[in-house]
């Protein structure tokens, strides 16, 4: 697993990113309340706002992390935007994404230096 | 963060495991371990314990200090029977409004509560204009405790039996854990409850008390927010402003008989000329509450508009957000009076696309106060 400076967890399966904010994000944001999602098959680019996310305090943008096809999002955040809370690194989700050059996730963190930085 | 205020109730709010911020001048608790959403569905559910000793106590004193508030508050305050409450507001000589509060007659007295970010400019106005006639005398030595919500009355009942008694805005002094407590049923959640000034150095236990009862969760401003929001409760500030008259704001209701054109105590507060002339022929913008369809909340100073494009603004949103108990958004805002009517459809622009909301009748959620 890889970690931006935004929280964000990327979590390689197969030829696909999996793409979450991490469970101290969640803490720090509060109750999720919406989440919208990115179109599957749309092209984003790195640091493209991709997802928004509204707490009961604030709203919130997620980047791309990396360039590539946003193949498919957990559409039960729709309904069910607490899920994010409830599982951040499991069923909390957000998108799928087929990475256009891997090398770029050369650039996050590992757990401990995530970790190092929360701290 | 030094020389933000604390209230008699800081350390305990600590203790829990309150997360602190800034707001008007105090470090006060925005939420607790359960967070916004479960603090605000309890509160429903059975009670919460709010500490709002924030907010600004006056006592005015002297010859008749209910005639004299009635040269700046466009309420019924001479005719406000002993021991009861009413909601009131300054208004200024544009016909907007200083400040909200609530006024309650205590025989040889009048006790105002006041917003915690207007309380020294209301106080400096109440004393520029009223004394030496009457008193003005602001109370530092209490504390400002809430208990909201449908247990609040079984749980209050156990430190004084007479807090079951009183009904929607009574007032009366209550003993509570042997503190002599001024206690009113009312609050600002929509839900049955009381607030209760107490002395400084008893509150915290008192606090402590009612938090011992299994059914008190203490609840910090965010839930406070979206409760009063759902209530379709005003935020002065937000909602209500020296910009917005009474008419403008749907507060007319508050302006008794008697204190409007034709009345025995006609008008004589600031503004008035002004709040008369809207109320004879309408106001240009109303506040109204407004449901967004699906999901996403629309927050303060979303702009309106009468189309899903083109068109100039009609209104915004001044107070918006998640609805727990509604289970969805809800907002409050003002729009032009054309379309302030139930079930219009507005659009409100989020993100750089125009998304409809429902003008709606407010509360959003049924008021379950104790008539």
């Amino acid at each position: 697993m890889k970690y931006t400076e935004e929280h964000e967890w990327l979590r390689v399966e197969g030829d696909v990113v999996v793409v979450g904010i991490t469970e101290h994000a969640t803490t720090q944001l509060g109750d999720i309340v919406f989440v919208e999602l990115p179109d599957v098959g749309g092209t984003v680019s790195k640091d493209d706002e991709v997802v928004v996310i509204e707490s009961v305090k604030a709203a919130s943008d997620i980047l791309a992390p990396i360039d590539g096809e946003i193949v498919e999002v957990n559409d039960a955040l729709t309904d069910n935007p607490s899920l994010t809370n409830e599982d951040a690194i499991g069923d909390g989700w957000f998108f799928k994404i087929k990475p256009s050059d891997p090398s770029q996730m050369d650039d996050y963190m590992d757990e401990a230096a995530y970790k190092a930085m929360i701290e | 963060m030094s020389d933000l205020l604390q209230t008699p109730l800081h350390d305990l709010h600590v203790r829990l495991g309150a997360k602190m911020v800034p707001f008007a001048g105090y470090s006060m608790p925005v939420q607790y371990g359960l967070g916004v959403m479960k603090e605000h569905l309890h509160t429903r559910a059975k009670a919460g314990l709010f500490d709002v000793s924030h907010m600004g106590q006056v006592i005015v004193t002297g010859d008749n200090p209910a005639l004299a508030l009635e040269a700046l508050i466009p309420v019924d305050i001479v005719g406000l029977a002993e021991d009861r409450q009413r909601y009131g507001f300054f208004t200024n000589e544009a016909g907007g409004i200083n400040d909200d509060l609530m006024l309650a007659n205590r025989g040889d007295h009048i006790f105002v509560v006041v917003n915690a970010a207007c309380k020294d400019a209301d106080i400096a106005h109440m004393k520029a204009h009223l004394e030496p006639a009457v008193q003005i005398t602001p109370i530092t030595d209490r504390a400002l405790l809430a208990l909201q919500g449908p247990a609040a009355e079984a749980v209050l009942s156990t430190l004084d039996p007479a807090a079951a008694e009183m009904n929607f805005m009574d007032v009366a002094t209550l003993s509570l854990n042997g503190a002599e407590c001024w206690v009113s049923r009312s609050g600002y959640t929509g839900e049955d409850g009381y607030e209760v000034s107490v002395p400084n150095g008893q509150a915290a236990a008192l606090a402590q008390v009612l938090l011992d009862h299994e059914d008190v969760e203490p609840i910090g401003l965010g839930a406070r927010d979206s409760l009063r929001l759902e209530g379709g409760l005003c935020l002065y500030g937000h909602d209500i402003d020296t910009e917005t008259t009474p008419v403008q704001a749907a507060l007319t209701w508050a302006i008794q008989k008697v204190r409007r054109t034709g009345g025995d105590r006609e008008g004589g507060f600031p503004g008035a000329d002004i709040i008369f002339a809207e109320m004879a022929s309408g106001a240009a913008r109303k506040r109204v509450g407004l449901r967004p369809e699906g999901r996403a909340p629309m927050r303060e100073g979303v702009p309106l508009f009468a189309t899903d494009e083109g068109g100039a603004q009609i209104g915004a949103i001044t107070s918006g957000g998640f609805g727990p108990t509604v289970e969805g958004p809800v907002a409050m805002g003002y729009v032009t009076a054309d379309l302030a009517k139930p079930d219009t459809v507005v659009y409100g622009e989020l993100r750089g696309k125009r998304l409809p909301l429902t003008i709606t009748k407010m509360p959003f959620t049924p008021a379950n106060f104790k008539r």
